[in-house]
């Protein structure tokens, strides 16, 4: 197994980690320690200095017009593009764009037409509509909204929980039962636009993520053209599985840039702080720290590329995934509360990263599938038995 | 947790500010104890939370004004919300914040 980063490789992250250092951390002393977004005209041009690097849309299929780049690297990319204070939840503040809802990409014609080209070139927001106050977890049982077919259009009532972007979206995906009695497979994906009579976002869902919030949706009665099905009927279940599956590479990859941060900036202070008459890192019980937050990292580093290596060769990567995901979250939890610790007092302040780091690092363990139902995963891929 | 904040206005004077902590979070503005005129998060970039910045109001406004405040460790995401409310019920923003306040905003309609 050759773990060495090729010559292009090396190139891009490279060019990626100076632009993180040079133009994305000095912009964040003049933004509040909670932001998410940079003013518009810094947005345009950075965003414009990411095209002139011909990185633009990193994880848009080159046949959409994004610029081809493996999972591997993207993975890379992605662990040093987190490695700033808003990192974690708005890596480079989002001026690499992004594919927005991956699913798009399997709408026929017209719903790409209408949808998916109007996403990609920044003309419309999206949201992605799964999880309900009933449950996140468990989709296949937990989803009660109903949607019931009406002629051409389909008739859908109920609500979703914990929707990022959803008040700001113009359109976005809504799973719901359509038909009860069959689990999972009575499950349908719908493309619902934002101005649909009955479509409300009742309020803001308020967590330890200060800098983007989550919110509450309620459909009354929102009807709902039948062309807008994405996939088959009682086929949503794949889609969203599909997607939850495919996120964990890039989820575990930013926990592992900022564990990788706040690391640096624990040995930067340990080596410049000094305590009864010695610098801090010259205590064991510092250098210990260090050292578990090395062990930290290096595991979920490799367990992570190790996923995204088998993604890239096209196998079966659920389990890998599964893993990095918990590995990550976990390990990129322990190393910002280590390095929080050696930073003593100023650490908990918000005059750096740290804090902002350890809430949000938090949400990482139940987002995106908590990690025990992770471990559910990869328990039952051991075993070789389905979910009851 | 309430999506509207609606606990009685008080009057902004200098004996209610100093009684105020030096906490984060978001408040109101009236001139008449009914209508809100401004909608304010005080986050950590403000030199004495809440008590500064209401004392900066009052040095500034003068007195005859009325207040209330919510303390929440997240003013930024309760700022928000509270704007966006204020949209869906007035159909714009407060009076007495910035255009530029609104921009970005995103749309809410609470029950």
């Amino acid at each position: 197994m050759d773990l060495s980063l090729t010559d292009e490789q090396k190139l891009i992250v490279d060019q990626v980690r100076r632009f993180v250092r040079e133009e994305i951390v000095p912009l964040e002393d003049g933004l509040d320690p909670d932001a998410d977004s940079l003013p518009p005209e810094d947005h345009e041009r950075l965003a414009g200095r990411v095209a002139e690097m011909g990185l633009y849309g990193l994880d848009i299929p080159p046949e959409f017009g994004g610029p081809d780049v493996d999972i591997v690297t993207r993975t890379l990319l992605a662990i040093e593009m987190s490695q700033h204070r808003a990192g974690l939840y708005a890596p480079c503040y989002n001026v690499f764009g992004g594919a927005g809802l991956a699913q798009m990409f399997e709408a026929n014609d017209d719903q790409k037409q209408r949808f998916l080209y109007p996403m990609l070139r920044g003309e419309k927001k999206t949201f992605f509509g799964l999880t309900e106050p009933s449950g996140g977890s468990d989709p296949a049982r937990a989803i009660q909204t109903r949607a019931v077919r009406d002629g051409e259009e389909w008739v859908i009532d109920g609500a979703k929980m914990f929707i990022s972007g959803a008040d700001r979206a113009d359109f976005g995906l809504v799973f719901a039962r359509t038909d009860p009695g069959k689990g999972r497979a009575g499950v349908t994906c719908f493309i619902v636009e934002t101005d649909t009579p009955g479509f409300h976002v009742r309020r803001i869902v308020h967590t330890l993520r200060a800098a983007r919030y989550a919110t509450e949706l309620q459909f009354e009665d929102m009807r709902v053209p039948h062309a807008n099905v994405l996939g088959q009927v009682n086929g949503g279940f794949a889609i969203a599985n599909d997607r939850v599956s495919r996120q964990r590479i890039p989820y575990a990859a930013t926990c592992i840039g900022v564990a990788v941060k706040a690391q640096e900036l624990a040995i930067e202070y340990a080596g410049l702080r000094e305590t009864f008459g010695d610098k801090l890192a010259h205590r064991q019980g510092i250098q210990w720290m260090v050292v578990e937050n090395e062990i930290d990292i290096r595991q979920a580093l490799w367990i992570t590329l190790a996923a995204a290596d088998k993604a890239r060769r096209g196998e079966p990567f659920r389990t890998d995934s599964a893993l990095a995901k918990i590995v990550a979250t976990e390990a990129s939890g322990r190393v910002v509360d280590r390095a929080m610790q050696i930073h003593g007092g100023y650490g908990v302040t918000k005059d750096l990263p740290f804090e902002r780091w350890y809430r949000e690092m938090r949400i990482r363990r139940i987002g995106e599938g908590p990690n025990e139902v992770q471990r559910h995963i990869v328990a039952r891929d051991l075993f070789g038995s389905p979910l009851r | 947790m309430a999506v509207r904040l609606d606990k009685p206005w008080r009057r902004l004077d200098a004996a209610a500010v100093a009684a105020l902590s030096s906490q984060l979070g978001v408040y109101q503005l009236s001139d008449d104890g009914a209508t809100v005129r401004a909608i304010v998060r005080v986050d950590a970039r403000s030199l004495f939370g809440l008590r500064g910045e209401l004392a900066r109001e009052l040095a500034e406004r003068g007195a005859g004004l009325f207040f209330r405040l919510e303390v929440n460790h997240q003013p930024r995401t309760r700022w928000l919300e509270l704007m966006m409310v204020h949209r869906a019920d007035h159909g714009g923003l407060p009076a007495w914040n910035p255009p530029e306040d609104g921009e970005g905003l995103g749309r809410l309609s609470p029950a």
